[in-house]
């Protein structure tokens, strides 16, 4: 099966004021399956925002792809001509933003949001469009579809909210759906009702996702594959269940470590020291040679320092760019 | 040992009244009560809407609730006016979410600092930049960066500075509103465990509030779960976790995202 949507050595990076290019992503590749949501789990700025962005060029005016391409139905997207882009955008890839009071308008009824995203991609008429418009709510909403649609943003809750810009972004039956962090700004409750609705659309629509995040307890029963990003390079990328409960990246053991665990067995780390990882993430801090993690790893190797480690697959699916996988490099 | 804080049947009720006069009345805790024995960290786990952060304003003197007691060291805050007021809020200190939108974008880090030390009138400006010198290391920070504005740290070190800030008074008593919740998990992780060693080092007590039940289990001595504006069940930490009565508790346990850890801890501390 190929993929439907592929993306290859992509680059990114911005341009500071005093004009000095920070490289945010440097060659990323990887496939997206139909119908496969793919988890990306990184941390503030490990290029997982700028990912989002890039796949459909929307990124701030000092954002640039460098290189790279990202084919979906057999066009390079990142070479596409705008007028194109636009055909596409919203409509066979669309995006879903963390805020959802922000990306909603306040003074348009719900309804009228979902109206005004399929207008701008042809214009049935007037039933039809009415028609669509309920079918899309009866999608995400299991009740109320009326009285939602003619809501006002703010009188709804935050996680019906997440719901019209899911109706939005699934208006148009798009292939590809690009979250990112969809659920971070909701209470634990609401989080797992919407990963319930992203699982119920991908059965019935066959939607392939790309869902970003920063927290790994999301993706565990609800991802098929889980890609982690360190510092705009891909550290570790498998199926879900052998990435969650057997990582073997450095900076996923460590990440999954610090983690606190809530179990029926009561808790084994009351009060208890917190493995963490040490440093910051943030950008300076990033080496310009090598692994990006060399620095804050535990498991650094000489060669850590001196160049990029490269892919190693350690089984049919499970792949990790890590010196201490590669063999015969030492 | 006397409770650093006991709170009884608090109340807190906002009316709204509309433009037609028709009254609006939400009742955001409806008869709260517990105590919290100092050196403790107690956590209120609820869902957005329980009343949580309404709690955490009443504590901190920013809201006045409509009836019941909050008894600080002996003094009740709730009936004090606002010189009893004035005395008790140094003591009790706030940290919030989001430590970017907590703290002046346009002051840099030593202004942060010393502001609630100017206000308190005491200081020579030597012993203050002293003081927030230590203050800095205290939570990790370095002094190098005390000219630098919040926009230019991370956000794991907005928040050590945060709660560097709310130290500057030493007070007894630290509520960490969702203080950990808008960070990343490795950095949650630093910053618990500078938590934890603070409350080792200078005998904090905490109160510690959030959604997120691993992390209260973790930090927390005793556990209140909160719905509605009430407290449907409180306890041990390890009980809560082990043997959830109320079916809230159970409720959020189950909504909590389960990350289990198959691999045994092999990183070394």
């Amino acid at each position: 099966m190929a993929p439907v949507l592929e993306i290859q050595d992509l680059h990114v990076s911005y341009q500071s004021r005093e004009g000095v290019p920070y490289p945010a992503l440097t060659g990323i590749s990887f496939g997206l399956m139909p119908g496969e949501i793919m988890g990306v789990l990184g941390e503030s700025g490990s290029g997982k925002s700028t990912l989002a962005g890039s796949l459909v060029r929307l990124l701030p005016p000092n954002g640039n792809i460098t290189r790279g391409a990202v084919y979906f139905e057999g066009k390079d997207l990142l070479r596409a001509k705008p007028g194109e882009l636009q055909q596409i955008r919203g409509a066979r890839i669309s995006l879903i933003f963390q805020e959802p009071s922000l990306a909603l308008h306040p003074t348009m009824r719900a309804g009228e949001q979902v109206r005004q995203v399929l207008a701008a991609h042809g214009s049935p008429g007037r039933s039809a469009l009415n028609d669509r418009i309920r079918q899309v709510f009866a999608l995400v909403f299991p009740e109320d579809v009326d009285r939602i649609s003619r809501s006002y943003p703010h009188q709804l809750s935050g996680g019906q909210r997440q719901r019209v810009l899911i109706a939005q972004a699934i208006a148009c039956g798009p292939s590809v759906v690009i979250a990112d962090e969809p659920t971070a700004s909701l209470d634990s409750a609401t989080q797992m009702e919407i990963l319930g609705v992203f699982r119920t659309l991908r059965e019935r629509l066959g939607l392939a996702m790309i869902f970003i995040t920063h927290n790994p307890a999301l993706l565990s029963g609800f991802a098929d594959r889980v890609l982690v990003l360190y510092g705009g390079q891909v550290a570790e990328c498998g199926p879900a269940e052998a990435v969650l409960s057997s990582p073997r990246h450095p900076y996923t053991k460590a990440l999954f470590q610090s983690i606190p665990e809530a179990s029926e067995k009561g808790r084994n780390s009351h009060k208890a020291k917190l493995p963490v990882i040490l440093g910051d993430s943030g950008r300076p801090s990033l080496p310009t040679r090598g692994c990006p993690f060399e620095p804050r790893c535990t498991e650094r190797m000489d060669i850590c320092g001196e160049r990029e480690p490269a892919l190693t697959n350690l089984s049919a699916s499970h792949t990790v760019y890590c010196f201490k996988y590669e063999s015969g490099s030492i | 040992m006397q409770p650093l804080l006991k709170v009884e049947d608090l109340v807190k009720r906002y009316v709204r009244k509309s433009l037609v006069g028709a009254r609006e009345e939400l009742l955001a805790l409806d008869g709260v009560s517990f105590k919290i024995l100092p050196g403790t960290t107690f956590a209120v786990v609820g869902e957005s809407g329980s009343g949580k952060s309404t709690l955490a304003a009443c504590l901190a003197c920013l809201e006045s609730p409509t009836s019941g007691n909050i008894w600080f060291e002996g003094i009740d805050i709730a009936k004090g006016g606002e010189s009893v007021r004035r005395q008790v809020r140094p003591k009790i200190q706030l940290i919030f979410q989001d430590p970017a939108s907590s703290l002046n974008p346009r002051w840099r880090v030593l202004d942060i600092l010393i502001e609630p030390l100017i206000l308190q009138r005491k200081f020579s400006h030597k012993e203050m930049n002293l003081g927030a010198n230590s203050l800095l290391e205290r939570v990790g920070l370095s002094p190098d960066i005390a000219a630098r504005l919040p926009t230019e740290l991370s956000g794991g070190q907005r928040q050590r500075l945060a709660i560097a800030r709310a130290l500057t008074l030493e007070p007894k008593l630290l509520i960490l509103d969702e203080a950990l919740s808008a960070l990343d998990c490795s950095v949650q992780a630093q910053i618990a465990n500078l938590l934890t060693e603070l409350q080792s080092s200078l005998g904090m007590t905490y109160l510690f509030i959030t959604h997120d039940l691993a992390m209260a289990a973790h930090l927390a001595d005793e556990i209140a779960v909160m719905n509605r504006g009430r407290i449907v069940e409180q306890g041990p930490a390890e009980a809560i976790l082990k043997q959830p009565k109320h079916d809230i508790t159970r409720q959020l346990l189950a909504a909590v995202p389960r990350f289990t850890r198959a691999a045994p801890r092999a990183l070394e501390r």
